[in-house]
């Protein structure tokens, strides 16, 4: 039969690789059999609206890997302690039943953390999701205005830029299938809408990520600080062709876009 | 006519338990192959299924279809929420445990037990003859969001296999409303003299807020699946906004709101979540401290931690709509409250390591299953804190991280409660024990396998894969994680396979195990003091109850246990510690 040693150990495991498995993959190193470890932690990040997502993603981490760190270990420690067996000296088992500093001490001190943690996100979120980014129109700050409108529908994305009048939302506007292009270095908003069922707007290289919902018009924003190409991913079931809704972004030196989009 | 009565329309609480155990247990192994299927589309997408392929997709060549695959997804997650992990643990271990640890002769209502069994078949077969509808099943997410769901042109599967899942939902419900009436009547009604509610198990405190969450979110899951089933065939539109096309034709709608479902779904789903989690923390809570041979440490703070889980359940459905279109300022509030949760989670966790530390641990299996649970939903509640980071959700939300995070709790922490528990009281439900070696062969093969298989969706998750997809290898962004997926793939089969061991142990034990006696682990609480299996009626004397159910280790006691049922000098002034 096997020892307690045995089960600690076992136990013991869960800090060691749950932790040793985190790291490995934040710093990107090392393979095996040819499956290189690198590419296993977030995606490079073009949008500067979306730096202080990542930065709390750093930070939760690190919080929850030092209290997973702490507490298996201290179970694995009491299964290699505590565990009964026959070379056990007949030391009984303690009798206590509560303490109440101890209780208060673990409320008091996971409770400052994570109220900490829901302030400080706050204007993140704010940020993202409510703040529509602002510029400087003629010495006034006014909202960006939407460059493009994006509908998602069964299994694509339709995209209209305004036409010659330069409003969108009329019927000169032009559209183009799966392909949208944005200007790189400024604040970019789109209009999102759905055509049949729910989709959901996402592209992982910028954090940006909105269910487009039948029957609601939303805005997204974000800025690209990187030319390139962008996959635009479909993130909510709409049905057997989910996995294939994608579409490209190009984000282009200002300017160019137009002759892009021709 | 005898054996009618007694096995199948019984209407004694521990046949109806064990009905409800057996039930749960197959459509376990059928939710289990279904996730099977699932990872072999995503190790080797589009490549011909072996032996089961030419038979089921003769049509496509052997392969899984993509809409055979959303059903996939969708089954899976419906029958283990709804058929398997709700019902084993209300239906199965609720019904056997509460009238024995209140000390009990049955429940208030015998016979409005029955039918709560009775009425999962109906589901049963809804949900059967679900798989048999055109468009190969339900293919709209368990969470059956509208337009999807509603609109047959939109997917295959929203045809009549979609009513069918809405019915067995509702028969679901209807069986789930009996059980938590019946629980809750039993439990403030029926305890034996001197079992004050302080003096209760923790596992009974735990089925009394789960029957309490049960009895005021189901209504609200009701009406929601109501208004689904009359926007389908009555022409309503509750879920269903003006002007849509659908696959190039107009669809018939107007005035409804797609987000109403969500919000209606969630209110219900989200106490369901601890509906899933609170039962198996009372399980464990009760085996952790008996198998230490030490007092639970912290009673009150754990019935007050599960009360204010209870409570906080119902505030904080919004979170899995952070991204969903619900208005931000609103997200941010569900964001607090959402963070709040986590800790009467975090206390319990603290207060079971408290309970291990110093004690003399007994490892039996159902011991291991105890401890690996607490290691699992350590991940597990840890990613929900991440989570709850709304900004970090607008990356993460519908990636694996996700998925990983819900498997730690609920395979991680729920089903190794519930397999541990079979474990432990396994010798009062059939009076033998099972076999320790086999078990633990068992638990260190689910545990290890358990992590190759949902560890390293938190890395697929922190590269943005999306769920519910049936080819990642299509674009440009995730081929890489190719390797990872096939992994995963051998490892759930394995996860799958070694549950072979434990139906061998189950029914092999029935007839080859060793005689268990009345109270096999020297357990204080009252249903060791019935025989093994308890007689119709439970008890053969009357029981009284002097003393809470966590009284191990009594200092100047010679035996390290004091059963409750033990008439005696209270322990009251003898306890140590602050």
């Amino acid at each position: 039969m096997l020892t307690h040693r045995f089960w600690a150990g076992l136990f013991a495991l869960v800090p060691i690789l749950g932790i040793g498995l985190y790291v490995i993959a934040v710093l990107g190193v090392g393979s095996v059999g040819g499956f290189s470890f690198a590419g296993l932690w977030l995606p490079e990040n073009a949008n500067p609206y979306a730096n202080a997502i990542d930065h709390l993603f750093d930070l939760v981490h690190i919080i929850c890997g030092v209290v997973l760190g702490v507490t298996t270990s201290i179970l694995a420690y009491v299964v290699w302690r505590y565990a009964d067996h026959p070379g056990r000296q007949a030391e009984p088992a303690l009798y206590i039943t509560h303490h109440t500093l101890l209780e208060w001490i673990w409320t008091a001190i996971p409770a400052a953390i994570l109220v900490f943690l829901g302030f400080y996100q706050l204007q993140v979120w704010a940020d993202n999701k409510m703040n529509r980014p602002m510029v400087m129109v003629e010495g006034q700050e006014r909202a960006v205005e939407p460059s493009a409108l994006v509908v998602g529908k069964q299994f694509g994305w339709e995209v209209y830029y305004p036409g010659p009048d330069g409003v969108l939302g009329t019927l000169d506007d032009q559209r183009v299938e799966n392909e949208l292009t944005v200007p790189v270095g400024r604040p970019v908003v789109l209009r999102v809408e759905a055509k049949d069922v729910l989709h959901s707007f996402a592209i992982p290289g910028l954090r940006v990520k909105q269910d487009v919902v039948p029957g609601m018009t939303q805005l997204v924003w974000f800025q690209v600080d990187r030319p390139g190409t962008y996959e635009i991913l479909c993130m909510e079931l709409c049905g057997w062709g989910h996995y294939k809704m994608r579409a490209r972004m190009k984000a282009v030196a200002e300017g160019l876009e137009a002759e892009v989009q021709e | 006519m005898r054996f009618l009565t007694t096995y199948l329309f019984s209407r004694d609480h521990k046949i109806i338990g064990i009905q409800f155990l057996l039930s749960s247990l197959i459509w376990f192994l059928l939710g289990g192959l279904l996730a099977a299927a699932m990872r072999w589309q995503l190790a080797w997408p589009w490549s011909d299924v072996p032996v089961l392929g030419s038979w089921l997709f003769a049509n496509e060549g052997g392969q899984i279809p993509p809409e055979y695959y959303t059903m996939l997804v969708t089954m899976h997650g419906t029958v283990m929420v709804f058929f398997v992990v709700i019902p084993i643990l209300a239906g199965a271990f609720g019904n056997y445990l509460i009238p024995l640890m209140i000390g009990a002769d049955d429940m208030a209502f015998p016979t409005l037990n029955m039918l709560s069994y009775w009425f999962m078949w109906p589901a049963f077969g809804c949900l059967m003859l679900a798989f048999a509808a055109p468009g190969y099943g339900p293919a709209a997410g368990w969470t059956s969001y509208p337009p999807l769901a509603v609109l047959e042109a939109a997917a295959p599967g929203s045809g009549l296999a979609q009513t069918l899942w809405l019915m067995g939902l509702t028969f679901v419900g209807i069986s789930s409303m009996m059980g938590s009436i019946n629980y809750i009547t039993t439990i403030v009604q029926m305890r034996a003299p001197g079992m004050t509610m302080f003096r209760l198990p923790m596992t009974i405190w735990a089925m009394l807020i789960t029957a309490i969450l049960q009895a005021f979110a189901l209504p609200v899951l009701t009406a929601a699946v109501m208004m689904q089933i009359s926007d389908r065939l009555f022409g309503t539109c509750f879920f269903i906004p003006e002007g849509l096309m659908v696959a190039d034709g107009p669809a018939t709608g107007g005035g409804g709101q797609v987000l109403l479902w969500q919000h209606l779904f969630w209110f219900y789903s989200h106490p369901a979540v601890y509906i899933m989690l609170l039962p198996a923390m009372g399980m464990a809570s009760d085996i952790l401290s008996s198998m230490a041979r030490k007092p639970l440490f912290g009673y009150k703070p754990m019935v007050y931690s599960m009360l204010s889980i209870g409570g906080l359940g119902f505030i904080v459905w919004g979170h899995h709509m952070f991204v969903s279109g619900m208005q931000p300022l609103v997200g941010a509030a569900f964001m607090l409250s959402t963070i709040l949760i986590a800790l009467p989670s975090g206390i319990k966790t603290f207060n079971w390591l408290a309970t291990l530390w110093g004690g003399r641990l007994q490892l039996t299996t159902g011991m291991l299953f105890c401890v690996g649970f607490i290691a699992m939903f350590v991940i597990g509640g840890l990613s929900g804190v991440l989570m709850a980071v709304a900004p970090v959700t607008i990356f993460i939300h519908d990636t694996y991280y996700i998925v990983a995070h819900f498997h730690y709790v609920l395979f991680g922490g729920t089903s190794l409660i519930v397999i541990g528990a079979i474990y432990h009281w396994y010798p009062k439900m059939f009076g033998r024990l099972m076999s320790e070696w086999l078990g633990k062969l068992h638990f260190f093969a689910t545990f290890v396998l358990m992590n190759c298989v949902f560890f390293p969706m938190h890395f697929l998750g922190a590269q943005g894969l999306p769920r519910r997809y049936a080819d990642f290898t299509a674009g440009d962004s995730f081929s890489h994680l190719q390797p990872v997926n096939e992994f995963i793939t051998y490892s759930a089969f394995g996860l799958v396979a070694v549950q072979s061991l434990f139906i061998l142990n189950f029914f092999g034990s029935m007839v080859f195990g060793r005689r268990a006696g009345a109270n096999p682990w020297n357990a204080n609480t009252l249903e060791w003091a019935a025989p093994s299996p308890p007689p119709h009626g439970n008890f053969t004397s009357p029981i009284t109850v002097y003393r809470g159910p966590y009284e191990y280790s009594v200092p100047g006691r010679e035996s390290d246990f004091w059963p409750q049922t033990e008439p005696g000098e209270d322990a009251h002034g003898s306890h140590h510690g602050a």
